[in-house]
Protein backbone atom coordinates (compact mmCIF):
# COMPACT_ATOMS: atom_id res chain seq x y z
CA UNK A 1 0.00 0.00 0.00
CA UNK A 2 1.26 3.41 -0.90
CA UNK A 3 1.31 6.15 1.70
CA UNK A 4 -0.38 9.38 0.63
CA UNK A 5 -0.03 11.31 3.87
CA UNK A 6 3.01 10.94 6.09
CA UNK A 7 3.01 12.75 9.40
CA UNK A 8 6.10 12.62 11.56
CA UNK A 9 6.57 13.93 15.10
CA UNK A 10 3.95 16.59 14.57
CA UNK A 11 3.42 18.89 17.53
CA UNK A 12 1.24 21.91 18.02
CA UNK A 13 1.40 24.43 20.80
CA UNK A 14 -1.16 27.21 20.44
CA UNK A 15 -0.25 30.79 21.21
CA UNK A 16 -2.05 30.35 24.52
CA UNK A 17 0.62 27.78 25.44
CA UNK A 18 -1.81 24.90 25.12
CA UNK A 19 -0.25 21.74 23.71
CA UNK A 20 -2.89 20.44 21.32
CA UNK A 21 -0.80 17.80 19.53
CA UNK A 22 2.02 15.82 21.09
CA UNK A 23 4.45 14.33 18.60
CA UNK A 24 1.92 12.62 16.36
CA UNK A 25 3.16 10.02 13.87
CA UNK A 26 0.65 8.78 11.34
CA UNK A 27 0.67 7.39 7.82
CA UNK A 28 -2.46 7.31 5.71
CA UNK A 29 -2.53 4.96 2.75
CA UNK A 30 -3.74 5.95 -0.68
CA UNK A 31 -7.32 4.95 -1.28
CA UNK A 32 -8.32 4.12 2.27
CA UNK A 33 -11.01 5.54 4.49
CA UNK A 34 -9.45 6.55 7.77
CA UNK A 35 -11.61 7.47 10.75
CA UNK A 36 -10.12 9.70 13.40
CA UNK A 37 -11.96 9.33 16.66
CA UNK A 38 -11.56 11.13 19.93
CA UNK A 39 -13.48 13.09 22.54
CA UNK A 40 -14.15 16.84 22.27
CA UNK A 41 -10.95 18.82 22.38
CA UNK A 42 -8.75 15.80 21.58
CA UNK A 43 -7.00 17.59 18.71
CA UNK A 44 -8.75 16.15 15.65
CA UNK A 45 -9.53 19.49 14.04
CA UNK A 46 -6.11 20.82 14.95
CA UNK A 47 -4.47 17.90 13.15
CA UNK A 48 -6.61 18.36 10.05
CA UNK A 49 -6.09 22.12 10.02
CA UNK A 50 -2.34 21.70 10.13
CA UNK A 51 -2.33 19.18 7.30
CA UNK A 52 -4.48 21.51 5.19
CA UNK A 53 -2.44 24.63 5.92
CA UNK A 54 -5.01 26.47 8.01
CA UNK A 55 -3.01 26.27 11.22
CA UNK A 56 0.74 26.31 11.64
CA UNK A 57 2.60 23.38 13.11
CA UNK A 58 5.02 23.92 15.96
CA UNK A 59 7.35 21.11 14.87
CA UNK A 60 7.41 17.95 12.82
CA UNK A 61 6.65 17.29 9.17
CA UNK A 62 3.63 16.61 7.02
CA UNK A 63 4.01 15.24 3.51
CA UNK A 64 1.19 14.80 1.04
CA UNK A 65 2.03 12.49 -1.85
CA UNK A 66 5.66 13.20 -1.07
CA UNK A 67 5.28 17.00 -1.04
CA UNK A 68 6.08 18.83 2.17
CA UNK A 69 2.94 20.76 3.09
CA UNK A 70 4.87 23.94 3.90
CA UNK A 71 7.93 23.96 1.65
CA UNK A 72 6.01 22.60 -1.33
CA UNK A 73 2.60 23.87 -0.27
CA UNK A 74 1.19 24.42 -3.72
CA UNK A 75 1.78 20.87 -4.96
CA UNK A 76 0.60 19.43 -1.67
CA UNK A 77 -2.58 21.49 -1.44
CA UNK A 78 -3.72 20.90 -5.01
CA UNK A 79 -4.39 17.31 -3.99
CA UNK A 80 -6.47 18.06 -0.93
CA UNK A 81 -10.11 18.95 -0.35
CA UNK A 82 -11.43 19.98 3.05
CA UNK A 83 -14.89 20.10 4.56
CA UNK A 84 -14.34 21.92 7.85
CA UNK A 85 -16.26 21.24 11.02
CA UNK A 86 -18.01 24.59 11.06
CA UNK A 87 -20.28 25.62 8.24
CA UNK A 88 -18.96 28.81 6.67
CA UNK A 89 -20.41 30.02 3.41
CA UNK A 90 -20.91 33.22 1.48
CA UNK A 91 -24.53 33.93 2.23
CA UNK A 92 -25.19 36.02 -0.85
CA UNK A 93 -23.50 33.87 -3.48
CA UNK A 94 -25.41 31.27 -5.45
CA UNK A 95 -24.65 27.59 -5.01
CA UNK A 96 -23.26 27.16 -8.49
CA UNK A 97 -21.05 30.25 -8.29
CA UNK A 98 -19.58 29.40 -4.94
CA UNK A 99 -18.66 25.90 -6.08
CA UNK A 100 -17.14 27.30 -9.29
CA UNK A 101 -15.19 29.79 -7.19
CA UNK A 102 -13.65 26.96 -5.20
CA UNK A 103 -12.57 25.18 -8.33
CA UNK A 104 -10.90 28.33 -9.64
CA UNK A 105 -9.19 28.92 -6.33
CA UNK A 106 -7.59 25.50 -6.60
CA UNK A 107 -6.20 26.39 -10.01
CA UNK A 108 -8.55 24.41 -12.23
CA UNK A 109 -10.24 25.76 -15.37
CA UNK A 110 -14.01 26.20 -15.28
CA UNK A 111 -15.95 22.96 -15.77
CA UNK A 112 -19.68 23.60 -15.53
CA UNK A 113 -20.61 20.04 -16.51
CA UNK A 114 -18.48 18.58 -13.75
CA UNK A 115 -19.93 20.93 -11.17
CA UNK A 116 -23.47 20.13 -12.28
CA UNK A 117 -22.76 16.43 -11.88
CA UNK A 118 -21.42 17.11 -8.39
CA UNK A 119 -24.52 19.11 -7.48
CA UNK A 120 -26.71 16.34 -8.82
CA UNK A 121 -24.84 13.74 -6.73
CA UNK A 122 -25.41 15.85 -3.65
CA UNK A 123 -29.07 16.55 -4.49
CA UNK A 124 -28.41 20.25 -4.88
CA UNK A 125 -29.17 20.62 -8.56
CA UNK A 126 -32.54 22.30 -8.02
CA UNK A 127 -30.82 24.83 -5.76
CA UNK A 128 -27.99 25.66 -8.12
CA UNK A 129 -29.11 29.26 -8.64
CA UNK A 130 -30.34 29.90 -5.11
CA UNK A 131 -28.46 32.15 -2.77
CA UNK A 132 -26.80 30.11 -0.05
CA UNK A 133 -28.57 31.99 2.73
CA UNK A 134 -31.86 30.55 1.51
CA UNK A 135 -30.69 26.96 2.09
CA UNK A 136 -31.19 24.83 5.17
CA UNK A 137 -28.27 23.84 7.39
CA UNK A 138 -28.00 20.37 5.89
CA UNK A 139 -28.03 21.80 2.37
CA UNK A 140 -25.29 24.24 3.32
CA UNK A 141 -23.19 21.36 4.52
CA UNK A 142 -23.71 19.67 1.18
CA UNK A 143 -22.57 22.87 -0.52
CA UNK A 144 -19.40 22.70 1.58
CA UNK A 145 -18.84 19.15 0.37
CA UNK A 146 -19.41 20.20 -3.23
CA UNK A 147 -16.86 23.00 -2.78
CA UNK A 148 -14.31 20.57 -1.37
CA UNK A 149 -14.83 18.18 -4.28
CA UNK A 150 -14.95 20.83 -7.01
CA UNK A 151 -11.28 20.50 -7.89
CA UNK A 152 -11.28 16.70 -7.92
CA UNK A 153 -8.99 16.20 -4.93
CA UNK A 154 -7.07 12.96 -4.33
CA UNK A 155 -7.47 13.32 -0.58
CA UNK A 156 -10.62 14.47 1.15
CA UNK A 157 -10.86 15.58 4.77
CA UNK A 158 -14.30 15.47 6.33
CA UNK A 159 -14.29 17.07 9.78
CA UNK A 160 -17.50 15.83 11.35
CA UNK A 161 -19.48 15.90 8.13
CA UNK A 162 -22.58 14.39 9.66
CA UNK A 163 -22.96 16.54 12.76
CA UNK A 164 -26.53 17.79 12.81
CA UNK A 165 -27.47 16.04 9.62
CA UNK A 166 -30.63 13.98 9.20
CA UNK A 167 -30.61 10.24 8.60
CA UNK A 168 -31.37 10.45 4.93
CA UNK A 169 -28.70 12.99 4.18
CA UNK A 170 -26.23 11.00 6.20
CA UNK A 171 -26.96 7.99 4.04
CA UNK A 172 -26.58 10.12 0.89
CA UNK A 173 -23.30 11.39 2.18
CA UNK A 174 -21.93 7.95 2.81
CA UNK A 175 -23.05 7.01 -0.68
CA UNK A 176 -20.91 9.85 -2.00
CA UNK A 177 -17.99 8.76 0.17
CA UNK A 178 -18.20 5.18 -1.10
CA UNK A 179 -18.24 6.37 -4.69
CA UNK A 180 -15.21 8.57 -4.03
CA UNK A 181 -13.39 5.62 -2.55
CA UNK A 182 -14.17 3.61 -5.65
CA UNK A 183 -12.56 6.38 -7.67
CA UNK A 184 -9.45 6.00 -5.54
CA UNK A 185 -9.90 9.08 -3.36
CA UNK A 186 -8.39 8.81 0.11
CA UNK A 187 -10.80 9.92 2.82
CA UNK A 188 -10.00 11.03 6.34
CA UNK A 189 -13.00 11.70 8.51
CA UNK A 190 -13.71 12.54 12.09
CA UNK A 191 -16.97 11.70 13.70
CA UNK A 192 -18.63 11.27 17.04
CA UNK A 193 -21.03 8.73 15.55
CA UNK A 194 -18.97 5.68 16.05
CA UNK A 195 -21.29 3.41 14.15
CA UNK A 196 -20.34 5.52 11.17
CA UNK A 197 -16.67 4.77 11.58
CA UNK A 198 -17.57 1.17 12.22
CA UNK A 199 -19.45 0.98 8.98
CA UNK A 200 -17.25 3.05 6.71
CA UNK A 201 -13.66 3.03 7.82
CA UNK A 202 -10.86 0.74 6.76
CA UNK A 203 -8.68 1.93 9.61
CA UNK A 204 -9.36 3.77 12.82
CA UNK A 205 -7.17 6.13 14.80
CA UNK A 206 -8.00 7.20 18.31
CA UNK A 207 -6.65 10.50 19.56
CA UNK A 208 -6.93 11.71 23.12
CA UNK A 209 -5.45 14.86 24.66
CA UNK A 210 -3.28 15.41 21.62
CA UNK A 211 -1.83 11.94 21.57
CA UNK A 212 -2.56 9.30 19.01
CA UNK A 213 -3.16 6.38 21.32
CA UNK A 214 -4.10 3.78 18.74
CA UNK A 215 -4.10 3.19 15.00
CA UNK A 216 -5.49 -0.09 13.80
CA UNK A 217 -7.30 -1.84 11.00
CA UNK A 218 -10.90 -1.63 12.00
CA UNK A 219 -11.51 -5.36 11.65
CA UNK A 220 -8.38 -6.17 13.66
CA UNK A 221 -9.42 -3.68 16.30
CA UNK A 222 -12.83 -5.20 16.61
CA UNK A 223 -11.24 -8.62 16.87
CA UNK A 224 -8.54 -7.58 19.27
CA UNK A 225 -10.56 -5.50 21.67
CA UNK A 226 -13.95 -6.83 20.83
CA UNK A 227 -15.59 -8.75 23.64
CA UNK A 228 -18.55 -10.93 23.25
CA UNK A 229 -21.18 -11.60 25.81
CA UNK A 230 -23.33 -14.67 26.06
CA UNK A 231 -26.50 -14.09 28.01
CA UNK A 232 -28.62 -16.96 29.23
CA UNK A 233 -32.22 -16.45 30.26
CA UNK A 234 -32.82 -18.85 33.08
CA UNK A 235 -35.87 -21.03 33.29
CA UNK A 236 -35.89 -20.57 37.06
CA UNK A 237 -34.38 -17.55 38.80
CA UNK A 238 -31.46 -18.12 41.17
CA UNK A 239 -30.11 -16.08 44.06
CA UNK A 240 -26.42 -16.81 43.58
CA UNK A 241 -24.14 -18.38 41.00
CA UNK A 242 -23.74 -22.05 41.97
CA UNK A 243 -20.30 -23.07 43.20
CA UNK A 244 -19.98 -25.56 40.36
CA UNK A 245 -19.86 -22.64 37.93
CA UNK A 246 -17.45 -20.44 39.87
CA UNK A 247 -14.68 -21.09 37.34
CA UNK A 248 -16.51 -19.12 34.68
CA UNK A 249 -16.73 -15.63 36.17
CA UNK A 250 -20.41 -15.39 35.46
CA UNK A 251 -22.49 -12.39 36.30
CA UNK A 252 -25.98 -12.81 37.63
CA UNK A 253 -28.52 -10.10 36.89
CA UNK A 254 -30.05 -8.40 39.92
CA UNK A 255 -33.41 -10.05 39.36
CA UNK A 256 -31.68 -13.44 39.18
CA UNK A 257 -33.17 -14.15 35.75
CA UNK A 258 -30.06 -13.90 33.57
CA UNK A 259 -26.54 -15.19 33.62
CA UNK A 260 -23.96 -13.33 31.54
CA UNK A 261 -20.70 -14.79 30.38
CA UNK A 262 -18.05 -12.51 28.87
CA UNK A 263 -15.48 -14.03 26.61
CA UNK A 264 -12.70 -12.96 24.38
CA UNK A 265 -13.24 -13.64 20.70
CA UNK A 266 -9.55 -13.70 19.96
CA UNK A 267 -8.83 -16.32 22.65
CA UNK A 268 -8.06 -19.79 21.37
CA UNK A 269 -10.77 -21.30 23.51
CA UNK A 270 -13.79 -19.27 24.35
CA UNK A 271 -14.92 -21.74 26.98
CA UNK A 272 -18.47 -21.81 25.69
CA UNK A 273 -18.64 -25.54 25.19
CA UNK A 274 -17.31 -26.13 28.68
CA UNK A 275 -19.76 -23.66 30.15
CA UNK A 276 -22.76 -25.21 28.45
CA UNK A 277 -21.58 -28.65 29.55
CA UNK A 278 -21.19 -27.45 33.14
CA UNK A 279 -24.69 -25.92 33.06
CA UNK A 280 -26.18 -29.16 31.85
CA UNK A 281 -24.25 -31.11 34.53
CA UNK A 282 -25.61 -28.84 37.28
CA UNK A 283 -29.11 -29.21 35.94
CA UNK A 284 -29.55 -25.53 35.21
CA UNK A 285 -32.03 -25.01 32.42
CA UNK A 286 -32.43 -21.93 30.32
CA UNK A 287 -35.22 -20.65 28.12
CA UNK A 288 -33.20 -18.64 25.64
CA UNK A 289 -29.77 -17.33 24.92
CA UNK A 290 -28.28 -14.43 23.00
CA UNK A 291 -24.82 -13.11 22.23
CA UNK A 292 -23.78 -9.52 21.72
CA UNK A 293 -20.54 -8.02 20.51
CA UNK A 294 -19.00 -4.83 21.84
CA UNK A 295 -19.26 -2.01 19.34
CA UNK A 296 -16.50 0.32 18.29
CA UNK A 297 -18.11 2.82 20.59
CA UNK A 298 -17.58 0.67 23.66
CA UNK A 299 -14.02 -0.01 22.54
CA UNK A 300 -13.43 3.66 22.11
CA UNK A 301 -14.91 4.66 25.42
CA UNK A 302 -12.84 2.04 27.15
CA UNK A 303 -9.64 3.16 25.44
CA UNK A 304 -10.14 6.77 26.33
CA UNK A 305 -11.00 5.91 29.91
CA UNK A 306 -7.94 3.73 30.25
CA UNK A 307 -5.82 6.59 28.93
CA UNK A 308 -6.90 8.94 31.69
CA UNK B 1 1.26 31.27 -10.96
CA UNK B 2 -2.32 30.26 -10.20
CA UNK B 3 -4.13 32.54 -12.65
CA UNK B 4 -7.44 30.75 -12.17
CA UNK B 5 -7.31 31.62 -8.49
CA UNK B 6 -6.60 35.29 -9.14
CA UNK B 7 -9.48 35.38 -11.57
CA UNK B 8 -11.75 33.59 -9.09
CA UNK B 9 -10.98 36.09 -6.31
CA UNK B 10 -11.28 39.07 -8.63
CA UNK B 11 -14.56 37.79 -10.04
CA UNK B 12 -15.92 37.10 -6.59
CA UNK B 13 -15.14 40.63 -5.41
CA UNK B 14 -16.65 42.15 -8.53
CA UNK B 15 -19.80 40.09 -8.07
CA UNK B 16 -20.02 41.48 -4.55
CA UNK B 17 -19.79 45.00 -5.97
CA UNK B 18 -22.54 44.30 -8.49
CA UNK B 19 -24.79 42.95 -5.76
CA UNK B 20 -24.32 46.13 -3.75
CA UNK B 21 -24.29 48.61 -6.63
CA UNK B 22 -26.35 51.20 -4.83
CA UNK B 23 -24.17 51.30 -1.77
CA UNK B 24 -20.80 50.74 -3.41
CA UNK B 25 -21.05 52.92 -6.56
CA UNK B 26 -24.11 55.11 -6.69
CA UNK B 27 -24.07 56.51 -3.18
CA UNK B 28 -20.41 57.67 -3.18
CA UNK B 29 -20.96 59.30 -6.58
CA UNK B 30 -24.00 61.18 -5.33
CA UNK B 31 -22.35 62.15 -2.05
CA UNK B 32 -19.30 63.61 -3.79
CA UNK B 33 -21.37 65.31 -6.46
CA UNK B 34 -23.16 67.29 -3.76
CA UNK B 35 -19.88 69.13 -3.15
CA UNK B 36 -19.75 70.21 -6.79
CA UNK B 37 -23.31 71.41 -6.66
CA UNK B 38 -22.74 73.38 -3.45
CA UNK B 39 -19.22 74.68 -4.01
CA UNK B 40 -19.19 74.70 -7.77
CA UNK B 41 -22.54 76.01 -8.81
CA UNK B 42 -24.00 77.58 -5.65
CA UNK B 43 -21.33 79.41 -3.66
CA UNK B 44 -18.27 78.73 -5.82
CA UNK B 45 -18.92 81.81 -7.90
CA UNK B 46 -18.38 84.01 -4.82
CA UNK B 47 -15.02 82.48 -3.98
CA UNK B 48 -12.08 83.93 -5.93
CA UNK B 49 -10.19 81.75 -8.40
CA UNK B 50 -7.10 79.92 -7.13
CA UNK B 51 -4.11 80.02 -9.51
CA UNK B 52 -6.48 80.91 -12.31
CA UNK B 53 -8.76 77.94 -11.66
CA UNK B 54 -12.37 78.45 -10.61
CA UNK B 55 -13.05 77.25 -7.09
CA UNK B 56 -15.53 74.58 -8.18
CA UNK B 57 -12.93 73.09 -10.53
CA UNK B 58 -10.13 73.51 -8.00
CA UNK B 59 -11.73 71.16 -5.46
CA UNK B 60 -12.47 68.37 -7.96
CA UNK B 61 -9.08 66.58 -7.81
CA UNK B 62 -9.05 66.67 -4.00
CA UNK B 63 -12.58 65.32 -3.76
CA UNK B 64 -11.85 62.60 -6.29
CA UNK B 65 -8.77 61.74 -4.23
CA UNK B 66 -10.86 61.67 -1.04
CA UNK B 67 -13.27 59.16 -2.56
CA UNK B 68 -10.42 57.16 -4.07
CA UNK B 69 -8.63 56.84 -0.72
CA UNK B 70 -11.75 56.04 1.26
CA UNK B 71 -13.16 53.57 -1.21
CA UNK B 72 -9.87 51.78 -1.85
CA UNK B 73 -9.30 51.28 1.86
CA UNK B 74 -12.90 50.32 2.51
CA UNK B 75 -13.23 47.86 -0.37
CA UNK B 76 -10.01 46.05 0.25
CA UNK B 77 -10.32 45.95 4.02
CA UNK B 78 -13.87 44.64 3.88
CA UNK B 79 -12.97 42.18 1.11
CA UNK B 80 -10.46 40.36 3.29
CA UNK B 81 -12.01 41.04 6.70
CA UNK B 82 -15.38 39.54 5.85
CA UNK B 83 -14.10 36.02 4.98
CA UNK B 84 -12.17 36.12 8.25
CA UNK B 85 -15.27 37.20 10.12
CA UNK B 86 -17.62 34.55 8.68
CA UNK B 87 -14.98 31.82 8.50
CA UNK B 88 -14.79 31.28 4.74
CA UNK B 89 -11.12 32.26 4.93
CA UNK B 90 -10.40 28.56 5.58
CA UNK B 91 -10.75 27.95 1.88
CA UNK B 92 -8.28 30.64 0.91
CA UNK B 93 -5.78 29.34 3.46
CA UNK B 94 -6.09 25.74 2.29
CA UNK B 95 -5.97 26.53 -1.42
CA UNK B 96 -2.81 26.30 -3.54
CA UNK B 97 -2.49 30.07 -3.81
CA UNK B 98 0.48 32.18 -2.85
CA UNK B 99 0.28 35.33 -0.79
CA UNK B 100 1.09 37.26 -3.93
CA UNK B 101 -1.87 35.78 -5.81
CA UNK B 102 -4.27 36.49 -2.96
CA UNK B 103 -3.10 40.10 -2.75
CA UNK B 104 -3.31 40.59 -6.51
CA UNK B 105 -6.85 39.24 -6.50
CA UNK B 106 -8.21 41.35 -3.66
CA UNK B 107 -6.18 44.49 -4.23
CA UNK B 108 -6.78 44.68 -7.97
CA UNK B 109 -10.51 44.21 -7.46
CA UNK B 110 -10.61 46.98 -4.86
CA UNK B 111 -8.45 49.26 -6.96
CA UNK B 112 -10.44 48.72 -10.17
CA UNK B 113 -13.64 49.47 -8.34
CA UNK B 114 -12.40 52.71 -6.85
CA UNK B 115 -10.87 53.81 -10.16
CA UNK B 116 -14.21 53.28 -11.90
CA UNK B 117 -15.80 55.27 -9.12
CA UNK B 118 -13.28 58.09 -9.51
CA UNK B 119 -13.96 58.29 -13.24
CA UNK B 120 -17.70 58.43 -12.64
CA UNK B 121 -17.18 61.26 -10.18
CA UNK B 122 -15.00 63.19 -12.63
CA UNK B 123 -17.61 62.72 -15.35
CA UNK B 124 -20.30 63.98 -12.97
CA UNK B 125 -18.14 66.91 -11.91
CA UNK B 126 -17.71 67.95 -15.54
CA UNK B 127 -21.45 68.57 -15.64
CA UNK B 128 -21.26 71.21 -12.90
CA UNK B 129 -17.81 72.80 -13.13
CA UNK B 130 -15.39 73.63 -15.95
CA UNK B 131 -13.08 70.62 -15.68
CA UNK B 132 -9.81 70.48 -17.59
CA UNK B 133 -7.18 67.72 -17.67
CA UNK B 134 -3.77 68.97 -18.88
CA UNK B 135 -1.84 65.74 -18.33
CA UNK B 136 -4.21 62.78 -18.80
CA UNK B 137 -1.45 60.17 -18.64
CA UNK B 138 -0.09 61.55 -15.38
CA UNK B 139 -3.64 61.73 -14.09
CA UNK B 140 -4.18 58.02 -14.85
CA UNK B 141 -0.82 57.14 -13.34
CA UNK B 142 -1.64 58.94 -10.07
CA UNK B 143 -5.09 57.38 -10.07
CA UNK B 144 -3.82 53.82 -10.52
CA UNK B 145 -0.87 54.19 -8.14
CA UNK B 146 -2.95 55.74 -5.40
CA UNK B 147 -5.76 53.23 -5.78
CA UNK B 148 -3.28 50.34 -5.64
CA UNK B 149 -1.44 51.76 -2.64
CA UNK B 150 -4.53 52.44 -0.58
CA UNK B 151 -6.12 49.15 -1.53
CA UNK B 152 -2.98 47.51 -0.14
CA UNK B 153 -3.35 49.62 2.98
CA UNK B 154 -6.97 48.52 3.17
CA UNK B 155 -5.93 44.89 2.83
CA UNK B 156 -3.55 45.34 5.76
CA UNK B 157 -6.27 46.99 7.84
CA UNK B 158 -8.66 44.15 6.97
CA UNK B 159 -6.17 41.66 8.35
CA UNK B 160 -5.24 43.73 11.39
CA UNK B 161 -8.82 44.54 12.42
CA UNK B 162 -10.49 42.10 14.77
CA UNK B 163 -13.83 43.87 14.87
CA UNK B 164 -15.95 46.06 12.64
CA UNK B 165 -15.11 49.17 14.63
CA UNK B 166 -11.41 48.94 13.89
CA UNK B 167 -12.31 48.42 10.25
CA UNK B 168 -13.97 51.85 10.18
CA UNK B 169 -11.37 53.49 12.36
CA UNK B 170 -8.72 54.27 9.77
CA UNK B 171 -10.97 55.59 6.99
CA UNK B 172 -12.98 57.68 9.43
CA UNK B 173 -10.39 58.94 11.87
CA UNK B 174 -7.31 59.18 9.69
CA UNK B 175 -8.06 59.36 6.00
CA UNK B 176 -11.00 61.76 6.05
CA UNK B 177 -9.38 64.38 8.36
CA UNK B 178 -6.05 64.14 6.54
CA UNK B 179 -7.79 64.70 3.23
CA UNK B 180 -9.85 67.65 4.45
CA UNK B 181 -6.70 69.17 5.93
CA UNK B 182 -4.65 68.07 2.95
CA UNK B 183 -5.36 70.96 0.66
CA UNK B 184 -8.50 69.60 -0.94
CA UNK B 185 -10.43 72.83 -0.38
CA UNK B 186 -7.57 75.30 -0.32
CA UNK B 187 -4.05 75.84 -1.54
CA UNK B 188 -1.66 75.29 1.36
CA UNK B 189 0.26 78.33 0.06
CA UNK B 190 -2.62 80.37 1.44
CA UNK B 191 -1.90 79.13 4.98
CA UNK B 192 0.27 81.01 7.52
CA UNK B 193 3.89 79.71 7.33
CA UNK B 194 3.60 77.57 10.49
CA UNK B 195 0.48 75.75 9.31
CA UNK B 196 1.88 75.39 5.82
CA UNK B 197 4.88 73.71 7.37
CA UNK B 198 2.65 71.41 9.45
CA UNK B 199 0.65 70.56 6.33
CA UNK B 200 3.79 69.34 4.60
CA UNK B 201 3.88 66.48 7.13
CA UNK B 202 0.50 65.32 5.87
CA UNK B 203 1.05 62.68 3.18
CA UNK B 204 -2.31 63.35 1.58
CA UNK B 205 -1.09 66.86 0.62
CA UNK B 206 1.28 65.21 -1.85
CA UNK B 207 -1.38 62.92 -3.25
CA UNK B 208 -3.85 65.75 -3.76
CA UNK B 209 -1.26 68.09 -5.22
CA UNK B 210 0.23 65.52 -7.58
CA UNK B 211 -3.22 64.71 -8.78
CA UNK B 212 -4.27 68.34 -9.12
CA UNK B 213 -1.14 69.10 -11.09
CA UNK B 214 -2.21 66.56 -13.72
CA UNK B 215 -5.46 68.54 -14.10
CA UNK B 216 -4.35 72.15 -14.06
CA UNK B 217 -0.55 72.01 -14.25
CA UNK B 218 -0.24 73.74 -10.84
CA UNK B 219 0.80 72.30 -7.51
CA UNK B 220 1.88 73.58 -4.07
CA UNK B 221 4.71 71.05 -3.91
CA UNK B 222 7.09 69.36 -6.35
CA UNK B 223 5.25 66.83 -8.53
CA UNK B 224 8.18 64.40 -8.57
CA UNK B 225 8.25 64.46 -4.80
CA UNK B 226 4.56 63.54 -4.92
CA UNK B 227 5.27 60.63 -7.22
CA UNK B 228 8.25 59.46 -5.18
CA UNK B 229 6.31 59.55 -1.90
CA UNK B 230 3.43 57.60 -3.43
CA UNK B 231 5.86 54.95 -4.64
CA UNK B 232 7.58 54.77 -1.26
CA UNK B 233 4.25 54.29 0.48
CA UNK B 234 3.33 51.61 -2.03
CA UNK B 235 6.54 49.74 -1.28
CA UNK B 236 6.01 50.08 2.47
CA UNK B 237 2.55 48.53 2.15
CA UNK B 238 3.93 45.72 0.02
CA UNK B 239 6.53 45.04 2.69
CA UNK B 240 3.91 44.80 5.42
CA UNK B 241 1.77 42.44 3.33
CA UNK B 242 4.78 40.25 2.66
CA UNK B 243 5.47 40.09 6.39
CA UNK B 244 1.83 39.23 7.15
CA UNK B 245 1.87 36.20 4.91
CA UNK B 246 5.31 35.13 6.00
CA UNK B 247 4.31 35.06 9.66
CA UNK B 248 0.64 34.16 9.20
CA UNK B 249 -0.19 37.21 11.34
CA UNK B 250 -3.89 37.11 12.30
CA UNK B 251 -4.51 34.57 9.58
CA UNK B 252 -3.25 31.30 11.05
CA UNK B 253 -3.34 30.12 14.62
N1 LIG C 1 -6.88 28.80 18.30
C1 LIG C 1 -6.71 28.11 19.44
N2 LIG C 1 -6.03 28.65 20.47
C2 LIG C 1 -5.84 27.96 21.61
N3 LIG C 1 -6.29 26.72 21.82
C3 LIG C 1 -6.98 26.12 20.84
C4 LIG C 1 -7.22 26.77 19.60
N4 LIG C 1 -7.92 25.94 18.80
C5 LIG C 1 -8.11 24.82 19.52
N5 LIG C 1 -7.55 24.92 20.74
C6 LIG C 1 -7.54 23.89 21.78
O1 LIG C 1 -6.91 22.73 21.28
C7 LIG C 1 -7.59 21.56 21.71
C8 LIG C 1 -7.95 20.70 20.53
O2 LIG C 1 -8.95 21.34 19.77
P1 LIG C 1 -9.56 20.69 18.48
O3 LIG C 1 -10.47 21.68 17.88
O4 LIG C 1 -8.46 20.19 17.64
O5 LIG C 1 -10.38 19.47 19.10
P2 LIG C 1 -11.28 18.41 18.36
O6 LIG C 1 -10.67 17.07 18.62
O7 LIG C 1 -11.50 18.77 16.95
O8 LIG C 1 -12.61 18.53 19.20
P3 LIG C 1 -14.16 18.43 18.74
O9 LIG C 1 -14.52 17.00 18.73
O10 LIG C 1 -14.85 19.16 19.82
O11 LIG C 1 -14.28 19.08 17.41
C9 LIG C 1 -8.77 22.03 22.53
O12 LIG C 1 -8.43 21.92 23.90
C10 LIG C 1 -8.94 23.48 22.15
O13 LIG C 1 -9.40 24.22 23.25
MG1 LIG D 1 -13.09 19.36 15.87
Amino acid sequence: MQPIIEIARLSKIYASGFEALKSVDLTINAGEIFALLGPNGAGKTTLINIICGIARKSSGTVRIAGHDNVADARRARELVGLVPQEIATDAFETVFNTVSFSRGLFGKPAAPALIERLLTDLSLMDKRNSQIMTLSGGMKRRVMIAKALSHEPRVLFLDEPTAGVDVELRRDMWGVVRRLKQDGVTIILTTHYIEEAEEMADRVGVINKGELILVEEKSALMRKLGRKELTLELAAPMTAVPAALSDFALALSSDGQELTYRYDTKAERTGITRLLQALADSGIRFRDLRTSQSSLEQIFVELVRRDK
Amino acid sequence: MNLYAIRAIFGFEMARTRRTLLQSIISPVIATSLYFVVFGAAIGSRIPEIDGVSYGAFIVPGLVMLTLLQQSVQNASFGIYFPRFIGTIYELLSAPVSAFEIVIGYVSAAAVKSIVLAMLIMATAALFVPLRIDHPLAMMAFLVLTAATFSLLGFIIGIWADNFEKLQLVPLLIITPLTFLGGTFYSIDALPPFWRWVSLANPVVYLVNGFRWSFYGKADVDVFLCLALTLIFLCACLGVVWWIFKTGYRLKS
